[in-house]
């Protein structure tokens, strides 16, 4: 069941590299930095992590607006050389500040008893934790996919991705619009961060394979498609931790080597919108 | 009627600026001084020049590939650990020349990315980017699943104890001045040749490039396989001056952030960069080696900044002063006499 | 409304497109730019529109200068520009462009429901997506997609291009219910008796300059000034 998590990390990613075209190769360090905020929150006020979100999600999502406003907006062009360096740079800088600030060893949040707690289903035990976090991806991803398909800031994102100066000829601007879908994004990846902050343990160093797993989970499902990298987020949850039954503590590689077939032989995803070489 | 034709004297046009007579000249000469290096000064001052060939020859090897190529991979590293481990299986296991394994390891490093290639260009742009970065860590997990290879904690060099001490890091030096001699000539050529400015037309706009005669999926194969074995080579001198192979260091993701930091900073798109980008990155570790973290933070700041502002890096900014190339690769015109 | 142009000059880098046109629309009017191929029609729109920068010059709407002004802002005041070449969002569906279009904030008679009355093909194809249509849907649709923003002025670049007699006919039928409103429109066409047809003023560009403007031109004159031969 850790299709849930990665659906909500994806939906982030997928937001920014499907839709807004955009390369953030900090997304993971994102991830992490909310989840280093949120554990500082609960261990400042005692209360639970889940409250954390309130207030480091807001903040993420403060950040993501900034971030894309002022420097990202920036990196837009035909090559996606300078994209990739900046975003690059940030999740170094992030990384290694946290390693200065927190040392490099594992941290975990914790939510009590909901941890371990688990649903008895005859065949199978599903753990509450991750059924939530399964549900609560569901109510994400539909919402995220509401807000692009049926309003009117939903439409902007579709329409500026394809062509921005027409886009403009409406009236709307587009560096505010895709500010705040940075703001959204960022806001995912801090939610993303924090939920799988609760679910394992992490480290300043953790937001590199948080991306790859993003991003696997995006390519399996489509670029472009929000369902799409819902049902990938599921196929790789499924594959690493069916993998890890078959092969002990080698969950990671099969979820790379079933990446890996996809991108050989169905290199469109699941959803098959958008034809990739 | 006859016409008559103007006379038009010919015009020759050579790769050869007239700054780069003096440059290229310069840059051997700067190579037969290296060479005397080991008898000229302590061999504890050695090993760090090495690393510095080391770093030059992955700085090259990228920006051919992401430069000229336009293939912006964060990937690399998985030729660095397939070099370093395929030397060591080449010296030791199968009893391979030293001297034979380092370009024969490049060789493997090359038939794999010859083999990824067909993977990793489904991808484009940061997709492509982030794609090979997966592979490297799949290549790490596969490799580190062999017990012969060592599993998680690597293998160690033996071939080189045949030389004592002060001659393994000599020879260590020497192999890595050879092998970045090779390189930047490989470079050289390849940008001078027709190759090359097929290549230049590929990264600034494939379709064009394509209905232009270019093969465009041959030329960016070749260009990656060619930076592969490069960095394999690398890979393999590191090797053989560290005498061990350690997974988790040469498949570590920071190589590439070294090799995209060396070149954006030096200037991508031209021969000279990334050796300065290279010079640059070595000297700020050499001086803030102790200061681990924050270092990197400097690195990554720096580097924002040239993506942001500089696009052309360090040597970007100084051609804007005087257009001057170092390398043969420029264009200069001359007028001859008409016969 | 009155939008008045005011020596205006653009181009791309080095080159100037545009050099000094100057020229006044009044509500409800057409005016017509004409002009052959590369004289600097369309740049004169987009640099109206706010696509392009001005080099010198100056575009008034209503006493405001609006020179400065992004694209978006100079739409939000009214001036909307139908842009060459269509550029509807492909994957995007009718409604949807048409939904996109009211991004301007302007309150007027316009809204989805009239223009789908002036525009049948439109109103029959809401849900299809935008890149799946023919030229005349698609020319259509953009023309909708501009009058639902409620223009004070709307700008057509070339809308007759690759479309089939007929249909051009129809649009230009409906220039009429679209001016009796109080909306001006600026006209780019290569046609030029279908320019004549329907223009109040007539203002025609040769090599990015002024060639001839007026109203009630003969013929003749235009042809002279339009090909560049004749008295000058």
């Amino acid at each position: 069941m850790l299709g849930g998590l990665y659906a909500i990390f994806a939906a982030g990613l997928s937001l920014i590299f499907g839709v807004m075209k955009i390369v953030s190769l900090s997304y993971g360090a994102f991830a992490v930095l909310a989840a280093f905020l949120a554990l500082h929150f609960t261990q400042a006020t005692g209360w639970p992590p889940v409250l954390a979100l309130l207030v480091v999600v807001p903040v993420m999502a403060a950040f993501g607006w900034a971030l894309q406003r002022f420097v990202l907006q920036r990196t837009l062009g035909t090559s996606a050389l300078p994209s990739i360096l900046v975003t690059f740079g940030i999740a170094i800088i992030i990384e290694n500040v946290l390693l200065i600030t927190e040392s490099a060893d594992q941290k975990r949040m914790s939510l009590g008893w909901i941890d371990t707690a688990a649903l008895d289903l005859g065949l199978i035990r599903l753990g509450v934790y991750p059924l939530g976090l399964f549900v609560l991806s569901l109510v994400l991803l539909g919402i995220l996919a509401w807000v692009m398909a049926k309003t009117q800031f939903g439409r902007a994102v579709r329409a500026i991705s394809e062509d921005a100066p027409t886009v403009e000829l409406l009236g709307i601007r587009p560096k505010m619009i895709y500010a705040w879908a940075g703001a959204i994004a960022l806001a995912l990846a801090a939610i993303g961060g924090v939920a799988s902050g609760i679910q394992t343990s992490f480290s300043p160093t953790s937001g590199g394979m948080l991306l790859i797993f993003a991003f696997e989970a995006v390519i399996i499902g489509g670029i472009g498609s929000l369902w799409g990298t819902f049902l990938g987020a599921l196929v790789l949850g499924v594959a690493q931790t069916v993998g890890a039954n078959y092969f002990p503590s080698q969950g990671i590689l099969i979820g790379h080597i079933v990446f890996l077939i996809f991108l050989a032989f169905m290199p469109q995803g699941l959803s098959g919108k958008v034809k990739r070489s | 009627m006859t016409m008559t034709r103007p006379e038009l004297s010919p015009v020759k046009v050579t790769r050869w600026t007239r700054t780069s007579k003096f440059g290229t000249p310069g840059v051997l000469l700067v190579f037969v001084i290296m060479f005397a290096l080991p008898f000229m000064t302590a061999l504890s001052n050695i090993r760090p020049v090495t690393d510095l060939l080391v770093f030059i020859i992955l700085g090259s090897m990228w920006n051919l590939m992401a430069g000229y190529g336009g293939m912006e991979s964060v990937g690399q590293q998985a030729y660095i650990g397939l070099g370093a481990y395929g030397l060591v299986v080449l010296a030791d296991q199968v009893g391979v020349n030293i001297f034979l394994a380092v370009p024969l390891a490049g060789l493997i490093a090359g038939v794999i990315a010859f083999l990824i290639s067909f993977l990793a260009f489904r991808l484009t742009g940061g997709y492509f980017a982030i794609g090979t970065w997966v592979i490297a860590e799949v290549v790490k997990l596969i490799i580190t699943q062999f017990p012969s290879l060592g599993l998680g904690s690597g293998i160690s060099l033996y071939a080189m104890s045949a030389f004592e001490r002060d001659l393994r890091i000599a020879v260590s030096y020497w192999i890595a001045l050879g092998v970045t001699l090779v390189a930047l000539l490989i470079c050289v050529l390849l940008v001078r040749s027709g190759f090359g400015l097929g290549l230049t037309a590929v990264r600034d706009d494939p379709t064009a490039a394509a209905t232009s005669g270019v093969d465009v999926s041959r030329a960016k194969r070749l260009v990656f396989v060619i930076s592969g074995i490069g960095t394999g080579m690398a890979g393999a001198i590191i090797a053989i001056s560290t005498l061990t192979v350690q997974p988790d260091s040469l498949f570590s993701v920071q190589w590439s952030v070294l090799m995209i930091f060396m070149v954006v900073i030096g200037g991508v798109g031209t021969l000279e960069g990334p050796i300065i980008g290279a010079i640059i990155f070595w000297g700020l570790r050499e001086a803030l080696a102790d200061y681990g973290s924050l270092y990197l933070i400097l690195l990554g700041i720096i580097a924002i900044a040239f993506a942001l502002f500089f696009r052309g890096g360090v040597w970007g900014l100084i051609q804007r002063r005087r257009r001057f190339s170092v390398f043969p690769t420029g264009y200069a015109t001359s007028f001859g006499r008409s016969t | 409304m009155t939008l008045v142009v005011n020596e205006l000059s653009a181009g791309y880098g080095q080159l100037t497109a545009l050099r000094n046109v100057s020229f006044s629309v009044e509500g409800g009017e057409i005016l017509a730019i004409i002009g052959a191929n590369g004289a600097g029609k369309s740049t004169l729109l987009k640099t109206i529109a706010g696509q392009l920068r001005a080099f010198t010059g100056s575009v008034v709407l209503d006493g405001e200068d609006v020179t400065s002004l992004s694209a978006s802002a100079r739409a939000r005041r009214g001036i909307l520009m139908v842009p060459e070449g269509r550029r509807l969002f492909p994957s995007l569906t009718v409604k949807e462009n048409l939904q996109l279009g009211t991004s301007t904030g302007r309150k007027g008679d316009w809204n989805l429901d009239s223009v789908c009355e002036l525009f049948p093909l439109v109103a029959e194809r809401l849900n299809r997506v935008a890149g799946q249509m023919s030229g005349g849907e698609q020319q259509a649709t953009a023309i909708a997609r501009a009058l639902v923003g409620n223009p004070e002025i709307i700008m057509l670049d070339e809308i007759s291009l690759g479309l089939a007699p007929a249909i051009v006919v129809e649009f230009y039928d409906r220039l009429g219910e679209i001016t009796r409103r109080g909306t001006s429109v600026i006209l780019v066409e290569q046609d030029v008796k279908r320019a004549l047809s329907v223009a109040d003023q007539v203002h025609c560009l040769l090599e990015g300059q002024t060639s001839l403007t007026g109203r009630n031109l003969d013929f003749a004159d235009i042809a002279a000034a339009y090909f560049g031969t004749g008295h000058r």
